[in-house]
C-alpha cells in the first residue's frame, strides 16, 4: 500500500536530487553549448569546490561567504586553465581538447590526494539550514529545500542572462559566427574566458552545495563527470534547456525507482540513456548555439 | 626471507592498505628486521583492491620474487585469487583484512585470517538488539557480496533469538543520494535499523540517516562508523552502534603498548586494520622464530604457524580448525570523546567464531 505521503515525500527527494543534478551538470553544457569544447575536468572542479569549502569552513564560520570565496578560488583556477591550456585548443578538434582536459583531470584528482588526502570529507551544513522542516505531513532535511532553492535559482539566472541580456546576445554571436562578432567590435577571446571560467566557477559552486550531501574525496570527480555527461546527452549536447528536463527526469526516475524498484536502481539512468540514444540519438532537446 | 604483501596502496581502500603495512613494518622493526637470525625483507605490491590486478601481483611476489609467505587482500575477491594462486604451490597465504566467509571454510591448509569472517562481524549483534528489546528492525545493507553475507550473518543471529525482520531496503553500491530509501525506512516505523555499508557509502548513508531525522537507532558493523569515516560523518554518527573486533579503547596492556608505539612511530591512532597487519606479522614472525628460520618446508611452517600464540591488541584470539580466528566481539557506540567522535565499548561478547560451513 502506497500512501499520498509516501508519494509526495518521494516526489520531494526526486526534486532535490534532480536540482543537484541540474546544478552539477549546468558548467558542462554551457561550456559545451557555447565554446563547443568538452571539458572533461569539469568533475575536478566540482571536488575542488567542494574541497576548498572544507578547508575553509576549518577557517570561518559564515557558510555562504564560504561558498562566495569557494566559487572564486575555483574561477581563478579555470581562468588559469584557460589561458595557459584551452586558448591553444579552440581551433583544434574535439580528440584534443577530450586528451588535454581528461589528462587536466588526472592532475588535478592527484593533486586532491595529494593536499587533502585519500579519505572522504564532509562540509557541515549551517545551524539554521540543518533541522528538518515539515510540508503537507512530509519531513524534508531542510538543506534538501536549499538545494532545490539554489537549483531553481541558477536555472532562471541562466535562463534570463542568456535569452534576455546583451551579455548573452553577443555570447550567442560569438558561437554562431566568430569572425563577424569580432569584427563587430567585440573581443572574442575575453568573451570566450568569461564562459570558461564561468562555466567552471558553477562546477565549483555545485561542488560547494552538493558537499552537505555527496561527501567528498578523490574519485567523485570521475563519479560527477559521467554523470554530467549522461545528463547532457540525454539533454541534446550544449542545450541547457534540455540539462533542465533531463536533470528532473532522472531524478525522478531514479528516486521513484529506488523507492518502489530498488533490485534495478543500478541501473535506471542507463536504462533511460539507452533508450532515448535509441530513439533520438541527437538527445531529447536541440541545441541551439554552437555547433 | 621475504613476505609478500597484496594491498591497494591507491584508491578508496589505500589507507586500509597503509594501516595494515605500517603495523607490520613496526612489528618487524622492533625486532631489527630479524626473524630466527634471518633478516626479514617485506615486498609490497598495490592491488588497487582490484581482484584482476590483485592476482597478477600475487602471481609476481610467488613466481618472480619467490616470496616464502604471501599475506594481505583488503577485497574479498581478491583473496579468493590468491587462494587458488597459493594453493598450488602450498605457500602460506595470511589474510589480513578481507572477510568472505568462504575463504576460511573451504578449510585449504596454508590458508589463515587474522580478520575475522562476515558472519563473525556481524551475528553477534543480533542477540544483542533483542536483549535491548529492539525486536522489530528494517535491514540495509550495500547490495553486493559482502552486503549479503553480513546481513545474513546479522540475520541469523537476530531472528535466532526471536527478532523479526519487518524489511530489507538495500541500496546499491556507490549510492549518491539514500533519500528515497530512507524514506521507506521510516515509513515502516522500526524499533531499530541494522545496516551494512562501508567507505563513502557508510558516510553518506549515516549522515543523510541524521539528516532525514530517523527517530529509529542506527546499527550495524564496524565500517559504517570506521575511523576513516568518522571524522566526515561527525556529529551526524554519535549514538550508532556498531559490532567488531577490535575497538581503539579496549583497557589490556597489549592494546594500550600497541596503541603507544603505534601512535609514537605514524602520528595516528590505530585502526582495526593496523591491528590485522600487527596479528598478521606476529603470526608470520612466530611461526618463523618455532621453524628457526626454516621457511623450505612448507608443512612444518603451516604446522608452526597453526600452534602461534597471540598476544593481540584484540584481546583473547586464537584459530580454529579452518585457521579462522576465534576472537571477542565489542558492541561500540560512537560518542563524543574530547571533541573527536570515537567508538566506546559497551559490551563484550567472548568467543564468538565462524560456524565453519
Amino acid at each position: 500500500m502506497i500512501s499520498f505521503e509516501a508519494l509526495l515525500a518521494q516526489l520531494m527527494n526526486g526534486l532535490a536530487y534532480s536540482l543537484l543534478l541540474f546544478l552539477l551538470a549546468a558548467g558542462l553544457s554551457l561550456i559545451f553549448g557555447m565554446m563547443d569544447v568538452i571539458n572533461l575536468s569539469h568533475g575536478s572542479f566540482f571536488m575542488i569546490g567542494g574541497f576548498v569549502g572544507i578547508a575553509l569552513g576549518g577557517v570561518m564560520d559564515n557558510w555562504w561567504l564560504g561558498l562566495l570565496i569557494a566559487v572564486i578560488i575555483v574561477a581563478i583556477l579555470g581562468l588559469i586553465a584557460e589561458l595557459s591550456l584551452l586558448r591553444p585548443m579552440y581551433e583544434r578538434g574535439h580528440l584534443d581538447q577530450i586528451l588535454l582536459t581528461f589528462g587536466l583531470a588526472l592532475i588535478l584528482e592527484d593533486g586532491a590526494e595529494w593536499i587533502w588526502g585519500a579519505s572522504i570529507q564532509s562540509l557541515r551544513t549551517p545551524e539554521t539550514l540543518s533541522g528538518s522542516v515539515e510540508i503537507l505531513g512530509v519531513t524534508l532535511p531542510g538543506y534538501r529545500l536549499v538545494v532545490i532553492a539554489l537549483g531553481l535559482l541558477l536555472a532562471g539566472a541562466l535562463w534570463f542572462i542568456l535569452e534576455r541580456t546583451r551579455l548573452g546576445a553577443i555570447i550567442r554571436a560569438g558561437v554562431s559566427n566568430r569572425e563577424m562578432t569580432s569584427a563587430l567590435g567585440f573581443n572574442i577571446p575575453v568573451v570566450f574566458a568569461g564562459v570558461f571560467v564561468f562555466g567552471v566557477a558553477l562546477a565549483g559552486f555545485a561542488g560547494y552545495a552538493a558537499a552537505p550531501i555527496l561527501g567528498v574525496y578523490p574519485g567523485i570527480d570521475f563519479e560527477v563527470l559521467i554523470l554530467a555527461l549522461i545528463i547532457v546527452v540525454i539533454g541534446g549536447l550544449g542545450s541547457l534547456t534540455g540539462v533542465f528536463w533531463v536533470s528532473l527526469l532522472i531524478g525522478l526516475t531514479q528516486t521513484f525507482g529506488q523507492a518502489y524498484f530498488p533490485a534495478f536502481s543500478a541501473i535506471i539512468i542507463y536504462v533511460v540513456m539507452v533508450a532515448v540514444l535509441l530513439i533520438r540519438p541527437q538527445g531529447l532537446f536541440q541545441r541551439k548555439y554552437a555547433g | 626471507m621475504r613476505v609478500g604483501v597484496i594491498l591497494p596502496y591507491s584508491g578508496v581502500y589505500s589507507q586500509l592498505g597503509e594501516d595494515i603495512t605500517e603495523a607490520m613494518e613496526l612489528y618487524f622493526e622492533e625486532r631489527d628486521m630479524e626473524v630466527a637470525g634471518r633478516p626479514v625483507e617485506i615486498i609490497t605490491e598495490d592491488t588497487e583492491a582490484d581482484p584482476q590486478v590483485g592476482v597478477q601481483a600475487a602471481r609476481r611476489l610467488v613466481e618472480q620474487e619467490g616470496v616464502d609467505v604471501l599475506t594481505g587482500a583488503v577485497a574479498t575477491p581478491v583473496a579468493y585469487g590468491a587462494i587458488d594462486l597459493t594453493q598450488r604451490d602450498n605457500i602460506p597465504f595470511i589474510i589480513s583484512n578481507a572477510t568472505g566467509n568462504d575463504a576460511t571454510r573451504q578449510g585449504a591448509e596454508n590458508v589463515f585470517r587474522v580478520s575475522a569472517s562476515s558472519f563473525q562481524v556481524s551475528n553477534a549483534m543480533g542477540e544483542y538488539l533483542v536483549n535491548e528489546g529492539i525486536e522489530e528492525v528494517v535491514v540495509s545493507a550495500a547490495d553486493y557480496a559482502a552486503g549479503e553475507e553480513m546481513s545474513a550473518g546479522f540475520v541469523e543471529g537476530f531472528e535466532g533469538a526471536g527478532g523479526e525482520v519487518i524489511d530489507t531496503v538495500n541500496a546499491p553500491l556507490g549510492t549518491n543520494d539514500y533519500s528515497s530509501f530512507l524514506t521507506n525506512i521510516r515509513g515502516q516505523e522500526p524499533a531499530g535499523v541494522w545496516s551494512f555499508y562501508a567507505g563513502s557509502d557508510a558516510v553518506r548513508f549515516v549522515q543523510q540517516y541524521s539528516e532525514f531525522g530517523l527517530e529509529a537507532p542506527l546499527f550495524g558493523t564496524g565500517y559504517l562508523t570506521d575511523a576513516d569515516t568518522l571524522e566526515a560523518q561527525g556529529e551526524a554518527a554519535v549514538g550508532v552502534r556498531t559490532s567488531l573486533h577490535y575497538s581503539p579503547d579496549l583497557d589490556n596492556p597489549e592494546n594500550e603498548e600497541f596503541q603507544s608505539s603505534f601512535q609514537e612511530a605514524y602520528d595516528r591512532e590505530a585502526s582495526v586494520y593496523a591491528v590485522q597487519g600487527w596479528d598478521a606479522a606476529w603470526l608470520i614472525g612466530e611461526a618463523i622464530a618455532a621453524t628457526e628460520g626454516d621457511t623450505e618446508d612448507k608443512d612444518a611452517l603451516i604446522a608452526a604457524m597453526e600452534e602461534v600464540e597471540f598476544e593481540s591488541p584484540r584481546g583473547p584470539m586464537e584459530l580454529d580448525e579452518n585457521h579462522n580466528p576465534v576472537q571477542n566481539i565489542y558492541i561500540r557506540e560512537v560518542q563524543e570523546v574530547d571533541g573527536d567522535m570515537a567508538p566506546v565499548v559497551l559490551d563484550t561478547i567472548e568467543d564468538i567464531g565462524d560456524p565453519g560451513e
